[in-house]
């Protein structure tokens, strides 16, 4: 390595090699190799703090909640209640009835779309998302689209992978009814400048929902100070386990929105003539849910809380520094996504070598990263790539990581010399 | 490990994803397929001209890893005057090159020729979908069903 490649010296605030300690799969060789995880963006890794819980509440308090009066659900639902409070101070939402629990990020834009959006919006209405958005942020609004003649309106990117402004400002007008933008891209790791969107939207009396999907592992959330009115993320991207999520909505549009499932814990009485639905937030969560998720993602967020959101930020940044610096003296290398306001991902191609084959020459040697579409079609065609590698880092990796993932880069270039 | 990068991206391979045979679209193709992996967003079209049930030409184009591009630029040098049936067993025989992990006998792989470069595949289950990619267009047309192939 040159000098150039080193990384500043300011000391980081996160003690990584400890934290790392409590990733039991972290731990592990893959062909052989010490495991390198830079597949963060798809799913994180989980701290034994989470897998713990899980463990502990089958052994300990199985049990369904708001039910029972016995022991156990007691328990069960009072873990289950404090872990929706854990959420909402962890999102700064005023309310424990503005958290509804889902499987994840696209559930939330699905129920959102077909209970406010089916409700509420008609012919000629308008939707407004992004080039950038995954395709969960894309295909709901579509549907809604084709039930209700409703219209998808896209805000362009620039060759740096940031938002036009301008032509969003363009779009917007009277018939904006609904805004739906990512936090921070998937695909290109671009930070967008949600508060200013939202801000727009309102001017134009249009309700938004921000996908928080990759944002939530790496910022910390105000969903009051942003002023969104719905803000979603998924839990296994948050190290918490999978098929959990969040829809965080202000009160009065979950009070005024039609359930979006029936079914058990979601009613207040039923009968044949009537039924009466429950308050918020169990109006949306029908059916047993993920209790055992629910309870990772308190654990999750304890977890994050502890070592804290600003710390995780400042060393991601430094180290996404150092590596976007390391990828850019591999020749043929190039970058998709330079936007000023990026974080934790690194999406690339290498010349005469396909992201595919890539992928297998670092797994090879123990490196997880990601290559395809990443879900995001648009915006490869935006770029003119069939497909791209990324890399997406989080706390826990390392520049020593980032160094041995640059020699794969190599030895690949070298096969396909 | 008993399998080494090399097994999989034999020089044979990398020179014929660099400088692939039969790349290009053909004018007078009697037969037209195209395949796709929604996975990796592989794509190609293969162009047959076909003389009753023989293949006198043969050509592909479109975008994809080594590993699918190499192999549909074998396939197509392998191709080339076979009959149908001759390309069908051509293919059962490849199939199990790349998903079995049985040693062929001696003359099968003297069939197979230079598509026995392929066989390191199978140590990677992900790739196995790459190399089969244009066998499974091939299939498609070979058996009049040619629309989209998908591999999923």
């Amino acid at each position: 390595m040159t000098s150039a490649l080193k990384i500043d010296s300011t000391p980081l605030r996160l003690d990584v090699e400890k934290l790392r300690a409590d990733f039991p799969i972290l731990q592990q060789r893959v062909n052989g190799r010490p495991l390198v995880y830079l597949d963060n963006a798809a799913t994180t890794q989980k701290p034994v703090q989470v897998i713990t819980s899980q463990d502990q509440y089958y052994r300990e308090y199985n049990s369904n909640i708001h039910r029972g009066v016995h022991t156990l659900s007691s328990k069960a639902t009072a873990a289950f209640e404090q872990a929706r409070s854990r959420v909402r101070t962890f999102i700064h939402a005023a309310s424990d009835k503005e958290i509804i629990f889902v499987r994840g990020a696209t559930e939330a834009i699905n129920l959102v779309a077909q209970s406010y959006g089916r409700s509420r919006l008609g012919q000629g209405d308008e939707i407004i998302i992004s080039e950038m958005e995954h395709h969960s942020n894309i295909v709901p609004w579509q549907l809604l689209c084709e039930q209700t003649g409703a219209i998808l309106k896209v805000i362009p990117i620039n060759d740096d992978g940031e938002l036009i402004m301008d032509e969003y400002a363009k779009l917007l007008g009277e018939k904006t009814a609904m805004v739906a933008v990512t936090h921070i891209s998937n695909a290109l790791g671009t930070i967008n400048p949600v508060r200013q969107i939202i801000e727009m939207a309102h001017a134009h009396a249009a309700v938004v929902l921000i996908d928080g999907a990759q944002a939530a592992p790496h910022t910390g959330i105000d969903v009051q100070s942003l002023d969104c009115d719905f803000y979603v993320f998924s839990g296994h991207k948050l190290f918490a386990p999978t098929g959990i999520g969040v829809l965080y909505g202000r009160q009065h549009l979950l009070d005024s929105m039609p359930p979006y499932q029936g079914g058990g814990d979601m009613i207040r009485m039923v009968s044949f003539a009537k039924t009466l639905y429950s308050d918020l937030p169990y109006k949306f969560e029908a059916g047993t849910p993920n209790i055992a998720g629910v309870i990772g993602l308190g654990a999750a967020i304890d977890y994050l809380d502890a070592i804290g959101m600003d710390a995780i930020a400042q060393y991601e940044h430094k180290l996404l520094g150092y590596a976007t610096s390391a990828v850019k003296a591999v020749p043929g290398l190039k970058i998709i996504g330079t936007a000023r306001d990026k974080t934790s991902i690194l999406s690339f191609t290498l010349e005469g070598i396909h992201p595919h084959d890539l992928g297998t020459i670092l797994d090879y040697d123990g490196i997880a990263i990601r290559t395809g579409h990443h879900c995001a079609m648009p915006v490869m065609e935006h770029f003119h790539v069939p497909a791209t590698a990324r890399a997406s880092l989080a706390f826990y990796n390392t520049s020593g990581e980032i160094d041995y993932f640059i020699q794969s880069l190599h030895k690949a270039r070298e096969i396909f010399r | 490990m008993t399998f080494d990068l090399r097994d999989l991206y034999q020089e044979v391979i990398v020179d014929h994803n660099r400088n692939p045979k039969n790349f290009g679209k053909m004018e007078n193709a009697t037969r037209v397929a195209e395949g796709y992996n929604p996975l990796c967003g592989d794509k190609l079209h293969l162009y047959l001209k076909t003389d009753n049930d023989r293949i006198d030409d043969v050509s592909f184009d479109g975008t994809g890893c080594a590993i699918s591009v190499a192999s549909a630029s074998l396939m197509t040098e392998a191709l080339k005057g076979k009959t149908f049936s001759e390309a069908e067993q051509i293919f059962r025989d490849f199939h199990k090159l790349v998903t079995q992990d049985v040693s062929l006998q001696d003359s099968t792989m003297q069939q197979l020729g230079k598509l026995a470069v392929l066989a390191g595949v199978r140590e990677f289950p992900t790739r196995v979908k790459c190399a089969t990619l244009c066998w499974h267009t091939l299939h498609s047309i070979l058996e009049g069903t040619e629309t989209t192939v998908s591999t999923e």
